[in-house]
């Protein structure tokens, strides 16, 4: 009997770990392919060669993506985008969550109310377009930074942090004669450092990969982010748009490289910050 | 608590001098909380107010206040329109695709994760599996258009099969296909979380207890583990539910082609199509409105619900 159990119990786990594994097999060889598709050589590609290994080693797809100009610029553009826009949203973010997350705020709760419906309704799309055309925002990275500014639901997760913190050290600081201000900034945010490194990450992680507000509030190629870039190389397939050069036979391998590109700096901190996330994940969804 | 009712003096019962006196003590508060403020009134309650112009032909000149008042005539337009209801039919039924399979799986994946004995495996697997989740829409959607190409990774394994390559983006019949993978792909893992987190918090004892009465750990499972996160995939399904009327048009914007329209083409990209390309914003706002405004119902509904069933709700 007892035999039979293990036996019973050990095929199981055998289906289990087969399972798990093909699985991360679905979630990883995507992405191994086009890294590996990426630094081929283009007629290996186009003949299929290339399956499990790079086939003729070469930086050549790079070195072309690279050598286009708008791929710099709008990486650079990415860059400003997510730095200025994450210290923006942090920011924005605390000064609203802070004073909502005293109780010796008058209106606490017709702000939070207030608050609170804009995550159930909406304007939408076209009248949100109209507000960001009339207040003289259009084509400009302000349009990026500003319309997201805060996400409702992270400044719930960090008012509800805030509100954690005892009110002791609030009360022994106000002796001391410090203001709000202070309190917050010498206080309050460096007792907070998990929760903001975690809303840096969501809010980083937003603007790296949004390309649809850039979309449509942006007109000029020299301010659009990367992402946009990206669809258009990769998805239109406008890959050798401003090129004399002959492409045909590394196109698919530039349309990787770029993918690589875009990717990379999520790939390379992603081991290191995922756990922030899942704790973010955890606290949103069981608050909730 | 009875109790604390007497403990506080009610808030309206606070002398307008005392209530003075409390936002003058506080008017850090005050001035930290401004800027925010002013920005949900400009950003979100000034969308709100624009919605006004659904009811108008408004005229970018004119704005809001001078623009010509029409009533419902747009509303009354489009639900005349066979292509709205087109528009509506696809919507709705990317959404139950949606249910049918991206909402069990990640309860699925949590189940067998939740088997992994070994901890260093089981990270692992969780770590790969949230992966895609944090990969922009452009760059999976990249992938899926070029995977799926004519001279693509997939249409050289239909041909290994001896087949013709299949026109996957230009044939309406695979738009749902291509979009429900691409989501399972992309979302399975990180929806695993909440679950992973309900399985996580069951008691070990019904485990134990399990043991001893002789179940296998497939009725382990059954018996334990699933009734353990029953009222969270309720909540999760219901929420699922109250959102059938929108869905993520960003990835359908990507994928969708001219021939494709037929099946992938939903309310928000319509939207706009109609409202941002085509500058027809009275109309397109009508119709977003409509479906804010269905949406909003949905939401409620649900949110009704899942307080009856399990006591936890969305407000």
């Amino acid at each position: 009997m007892g035999k039979r159990m293990t036996l019973g119990s050990f095929s199981f786990d055998a289906v289990i770990y087969i399972l798990l594994t093909a699985m991360m097999f679905a979630f990883l060889y995507p992405l191994y392919y086009i890294g590996i598709i990426s630094v081929s050589d283009g007629i290996s590609v186009m003949r299929g060669d290339v399956k499990w290994f790079p086939v003729g080693w070469n930086w050549e797809a790079y070195r072309t993506v690279l050598a286009n100009p708008l791929v710099l610029t709008s990486y650079g553009n990415t860059l400003l985008y997510t730095g200025l826009g994450t210290f923006v949203n942090v920011v924005a973010t605390a000064l609203c969550a802070y004073p909502l997350s005293r109780s010796r705020l008058y209106g606490r709760k017709v702000f939070t109310v207030l608050i609170i419906i804009t995550m159930l309704v909406h304007g939408g799309m076209i009248p949100t377009y109209i507000v960001v055309n009339s207040l003289g925002l259009l084509n400009s990275i302000w349009a990026i930074i500003i319309p997201p500014a805060i996400n409702v639901w992270y400044m719930i997760i960090m008012r509800t942090f805030f509100q954690n913190i005892p009110n002791e050290i609030h009360e022994s600081a106000f002796m001391d004669g410090a203001n709000d201000l202070v309190i917050l900034w010498r206080l309050v945010l460096p007792l907070s450092l998990p929760v903001i490194a975690t809303m840096v990450m969501f809010y980083a992680v937003w603007h790296w990969n949004s390309f649809f507000p850039a979309t449509i509030y942006l007109h000029e190629n020299k301010l659009y982010p990367v992402q946009v870039i990206l669809r258009s190389m990769v998805i239109d397939g406008s890959v050798q748009a401003d090129s004399s050069r002959d492409l045909t036979t590394i196109v698919t391998s530039m349309k990787y490289a770029m993918i690589m590109i875009t990717i990379l700096p999520i790939i390379c901190v992603y081991p290191f910050i995922q756990k922030y996330f899942v704790k973010g994940a955890m606290v949103g969804s069981l608050k909730g | 608590m009875p109790g604390k009712m007497f403990a506080e003096p009610a808030r309206n019962t606070i002398k307008l001098s005392e209530r003075k006196k409390r936002i003058a003590e506080n008017k850090y508060l005050y001035a930290m909380l401004f800027l925010p403020m002013v920005y949900f009134i400009l950003f979100k309650y000034g969308p709100m107010f624009g919605i006004l112009i659904g009811f108008q032909n408004y005229n970018f000149v004119k704005g809001v206040f001078g623009s010509e008042w029409v009533g419902f005539a747009h509303f009354r337009e489009f639900l005349a329109d066979p292509y709205f209801w087109k528009l509506v039919r696809n919507t709705v039924l990317l959404n139950i695709y949606m249910l049918i399979f991206c909402f069990p799986a990640p309860i699925a994946l949590a189940l067998i994760l939740n088997e992994a004995r070994i901890k260093w495996f089981k990270k692992l697997s969780q770590s790969i599996s949230y992966l895609p989740h944090f990969l922009s829409t452009v760059v999976v959607c990249g992938m899926v258009v070029n995977f799926l190409s004519n001279g693509g990774v997939i249409n050289r394994i239909v041909a290994a099969f001896g087949w013709e390559p299949i026109p996957f983006l230009m044939d309406p019949r695979w738009f749902r296909t291509i979009y429900i993978s691409s989501e399972l792909w992309q979302g399975v893992g990180w929806g695993s979380i909440i679950y992973l987190a309900a399985l996580s918090a069951v008691d070990p004892q019904l485990y134990e207890a399990a043991r001893m009465d002789g179940a296998n750990r497939w009725q382990q499972i059954r018996h334990v583990s699933f009734p353990g996160i029953a009222p969270v995939i309720t909540i999760m399904f219901l929420l699922s539910v109250g959102n059938i009327m929108s869905i993520g048009y960003e990835k359908v914007l990507l994928l969708y082609t001219g021939p494709t329209y037929e099946t992938a083409d939903v309310i928000s990209t319509y939207v706009y199509r109609r409202g941002l390309l085509g500058s027809d914003f009275s109309y397109s706002t009508a119709v977003e409105l409509f479906q804010s405004v269905v949406a909003l119902g949905f939401v409620t509904m649900a949110n009704h619900f899942s307080k009856k069933v399990s006591e936890t709700s969305l407000w």
